[in-house]
């Protein structure tokens, strides 16, 4: 390999945790490698070959094709093609040669086999390159020794090792010698300019399958003698239940029996219509334990707490009050959110199959290690004997963090003595859901002398609050002044991580509450922001994450890509700026006036994620996060009245489709940085993107979500809304 | 419970449920063709579209008694190797995120493309508009659209 200069070097020791990650297996598998033909690459069907096992990543077969595992949940953000493409890199394989299998859950192998946080890929990236390196390196000491060269004058080719005598070896000829031989102390990983696979577009590694309709998805799954649990849940939030009649759900055809576990009554049957039947004519009462909550009731609560003064702080920076009181002028705005359901288009489902020797769960799952913990706890086994295995998963969002469909799965399967899969209706996804918490925001700035000397937010949320370095994100840092509280209203609806948690209406928040304070420091809204990020500079404060250059670079980016400020009477722009996920990310909304109403044209995404690995894969990521961003700005009305939802499908709640969708065009920041995430971060900007263009278009401000309920929006550029 | 004699992809297939079961779940659960998805059950999401007599419909909202005696047409049966011009476009353009919404996507532009083959911006915006895509992978499924109009014009 030519990549022995400005390369990176990894100690053995660092190996060695790898290997916790990615290898354990690496001996086990030596003593099934085979030798093979050199060079024999026939065009096959990678999936049937036979294969050896390698490590707990990586199988070679006879004839140099390669198996690699992913270890992390596919629910469409791409990790099974992008994960795979890392460990091939550096394995030095071509990728058209590489078979994709998704590896099931190994806590001996793997860890962290999450999706979620889009931290798939920053997690990764240094275990799986070291993983591929190092597999590499033990097949190339395996050549060297067979040829008695010294392994430095050895390199590699797309799975094949040659030496200076020209003389050439497969990986599949070597992989039992490669075996019997010690993890070399250290490995060295490639230069970023050497990649032959990172950086190219790779098809997703499912396409085949996705387009013909062959069974992939959790719904999918079948198993002997499966039947299915369709399960009745208290209609309302704060119910439980008292007494039930099955009589009916009994005589409708198909239905196997009826089973009381908790507060919930599963019903099986040997199909799904049958099992949506019978819990039809299930006949159930409940009674309230707790109060029945209604949308008007959160409102009250959160605006109350937002008036009132049990906060707990979560950074203060300076004297807020100080610079309140001392202030030329000062701007105070309150954002409010709504709850949101997910809506994965794969409903909730999951299988089980208990049985005395072991617990054998397939489904989808974004967290597949605490499922199995928590189910493994419940029916008091050992971990050890669950085995699980993940789906590709029909959306995830953060729904699917969350294993309570897994868990009923394990819990009716035990009790009916029976493999069996629970399947959500929409009416139960919707209905059952654990819903993005409403959120206030009130944000309040100071001024003084034409600079922004004051900065506070306050969030009053349901059931729980910003976390980690969130309150860290810019402006933090870059005014004086800065405090940022917390408070929280304890419901009993169920809450949970929604994709872009917090920031998916932070964002919307603290970006349309910028526009506003640029207008009314009358300065230029893009200036403030620069303005702003200059005092970030050189800052010794560990909490904050973003960088200032970074962001810098996506907001000059935007400006020029977008044509800000140069566009032809008629079009409407709208700017926002933004870190979350580790990702900096810059959006311009294009609005114009169709018959007064305005309407969203295009989107100009600029994204700084680090080296990317696959550009086909992270392009759809991006433009799927910012239509959906758009999506549930403007559409995304959900609530509760007395503990019901008040959506229970599509016919009542709205979501993005196509003629709604806007143009995206997207620029990514070239640089040899570690790459970050791309599952979240370009959705939280969408929303204020296109309300500060709303705003430019009609003089109206919205503040809060879903637009559609600015019904005065749709009239034209007349009357003022303020917050 | 009555036997119902279907014509699905050109076989003959016979099942046994009861009349009142979505031609959906008579798909997925008793004749092991998965392609159509389970999205809503009321005919709003599109997940679940396939062809009955070359007519894009939604096999969740319409049942078995309704469809017998005419041609059923799922993703399985759209071409023998995925090589259907719209499949081709899919996979050129590398459409889905998580895939759950391609396969009635595919059926409801295939359908249209039949009756179509040369269509403007906006009757592909109209005919796609019925297809939720959670992931809002919209605008690669417009542009495989206007691919898969194009590989079938040639």
């Amino acid at each position: 390999m030519s990549t022995q200069n400005k390369s990176i070097t990894f100690s053995r020791r660092s190996f060695m945790k790898t290997s916790s990650l990615a290898g354990g297996g690496l001996l086990i598998g030596f003593n099934l490698f085979n030798a093979c033909k050199p060079n024999a690459k026939p065009p096959v069907n990678l999936a049937e070959l036979d294969y050896n096992e390698f490590n707990a990543f990586i199988q070679i077969a006879d004839n140099g094709a390669v198996t690699i595992f992913s270890p992390n949940p596919e629910i469409g953000q791409g990790v099974k093609t992008s994960m795979p493409m890392i460990i091939a890199e550096e394995l030095d394989v071509a990728w058209k040669d590489v078979y994709v299998k998704q590896g099931v859950l190994d806590t001996n192998n793997y860890t962290r086999q999450v999706a979620g946080g889009s931290q798939s890929i920053r997690f990764g990236w240094d275990p799986l390159r070291e993983t591929g390196a190092t597999a590499r390196q033990m097949l190339v000491n395996a050549a060297a020794a067979r040829w008695g060269v010294d392994p430095s004058e050895c390199s590699t080719n797309e799975g094949v090792i040659s030496n200076a005598a020209g003389d050439k070896l497969g990986y599949g000829e070597v992989v039992n010698e490669a075996a019997a031989l010690e993890i070399p102390e250290d490995v060295t990983l490639k230069d970023v300019k050497d990649y032959k696979i990172i950086g190219t577009d790779a098809a997703n590694v499912d396409i085949d399958k996705i387009i013909t309709g062959e069974p992939l998805f959790g719904l999918d799954y079948k198993a002997e003698g499966m039947v299915i649990a369709s399960v009745m849940r208290p209609p309302a939030f704060g119910q439980k239940l008292e007494t039930f009649d099955d009589a009916e759900a009994k005589a409708v055809d198909g239905v196997i029996d009826v089973l009381k576990f908790g507060d919930k009554i599963a019903v099986l049957a040997k199909d799904t219509w049958s099992a949506m039947k019978g819990k039809k004519a299930l006949k159930a009462e409940w009674k309230s334990d707790s109060k029945l909550e209604s949308t008007e009731d959160h409102d009250k609560l959160l605006l109350g707490l937002l008036d009132g003064n049990k906060f707990e702080t979560l950074r203060e920076d300076g004297n807020v009050k100080k610079a309140f009181s001392q202030a030329d002028k000062v701007l105070e705005r309150t954002y409010e959110s709504p709850f949101l359901p997910h809506n994965c288009l794969e409903p909730m489902n999951f299988y089980a199959n208990v049985t005395e020797e072991k617990i054998h769960l397939v489904g989808p799952i974004q967290t597949p290690e605490g499922t199995a913990k928590n189910i493994a706890k419940l029916l008091e086994r050992d971990f050890e004997e669950v085995h699980l295995e993940m789906t590709r998963m029909g959306g995830g969002f953060g729904r699917r963090l969350y294993g309570d469909f897994a868990v009923e799965a394990a819990e009716i399967s035990n009790l009916a003595k029976k493999p069996v899969k629970v399947v959500f209706s929409r009416e139960d996804d919707m209905a059952d859901g654990i819903y993005r918490p409403a959120i206030k925001y009130r944000i309040k700035a100071a001024v003084k002398d034409g600079e922004v000397t004051g900065y506070h937010l306050k969030e009053a949320a349901i059931n729980s609050n910003m976390y980690g370095l969130i309150p860290n994100f810019f402006p933090a840092g870059a005014i004086e002044n800065y405090q940022v509280d917390v408070a929280k209203y304890q419901s009993n609806i169920t809450t949970g991580a929604w994709r872009a948690p917090y920031t998916n209406f932070l964002a919307f928040a603290e970006q349309s509450f910028f526009d506003e304070l640029a207008e009314m420091m009358e300065v230029d809204k893009i200036k403030l922001r620069l303005d702003l990020l200059q005092k970030v500079k050189g800052t010794t404060d560990e909490r904050i994450q973003y960088s200032p250059e970074r962001m810098e670079k996506v907001i000059k980016t935007a400006v020029e890509k977008s044509g800000w400020g140069t566009k032809p009477e008629g079009v409407y722009q709208g700017f926002v700026n933004y870190y979350c996920h580790n990702s900096h990310v810059a959006e311009v909304a294009d609005v114009v006036l169709e018959n007064g109403n305005p309407v969203v044209k295009k989107i100009t995404c600029v994204v700084d994620c680090g080296i990317v690995i696959n550009p086909l894969g992270a392009l759809n990521q991006i433009e799927g996060g910012v239509i959906d961003g758009v999506g549930h700005s403007m559409y995304g009305d959900f609530g509760f009245e007395n503990g019901v939802p008040t959506a229970t499908n599509f016919d009542r709640y709205r979501l993005i489709r196509m003629k709604e969708a806007p143009v995206v065009e997207t620029h990514l920041i070239q640089n040899k940085l570690s790459p970050t995430g791309l599952g979240e971060p370009t959705l939280p900007p969408a929303g204020a993107a296109i309300a500060n263009a709303f705003k430019a278009a009609t003089g109206k401000r919205i503040y809060n979500q879903p637009f559609i309920k600015y019904p005065e929006l749709l009239k034209g550029p007349e009357k003022e809304i303020i917050g | 419970m009555p036997t119902y004699q279907l014509n699905i992809n050109g076989e003959s297939r016979s099942v046994e449920v009861s009349e009142d079961t979505p031609l959906l779940w008579v798909l997925r659960d008793h004749l092991d063709l998965v392609g159509a998805k389970y999205g809503c059950g009321i005919a709003l999401c599109g997940s679940c579209t396939i062809h009955l007599d070359g007519v894009a419909v939604r096999s969740c909202a319409i049942s078995i008694a309704q469809v017998e005696g005419k041609a059923i047409t799922t993703i399985e049966g759209l071409s023998e190797d995925g090589t259907h011009p719209v499949q081709e476009a899919w996979k050129e353009v590398d459409v889905p995120q998580c895939g759950y919404c391609q396969t009635g996507q595919i059926m409801t532009a295939s359908a249209f493309l039949k009756d179509n083959p040369n269509p403007t911006e906006n009757e592909i915006k109209d005919a796609m508009h019925g297809n939720i895509c959670r992931c809002a992978s919209y605008t690669r499924i417009y542009k495989a659209v206007e691919i898969a109009a194009n590989k079938m014009a040639q």
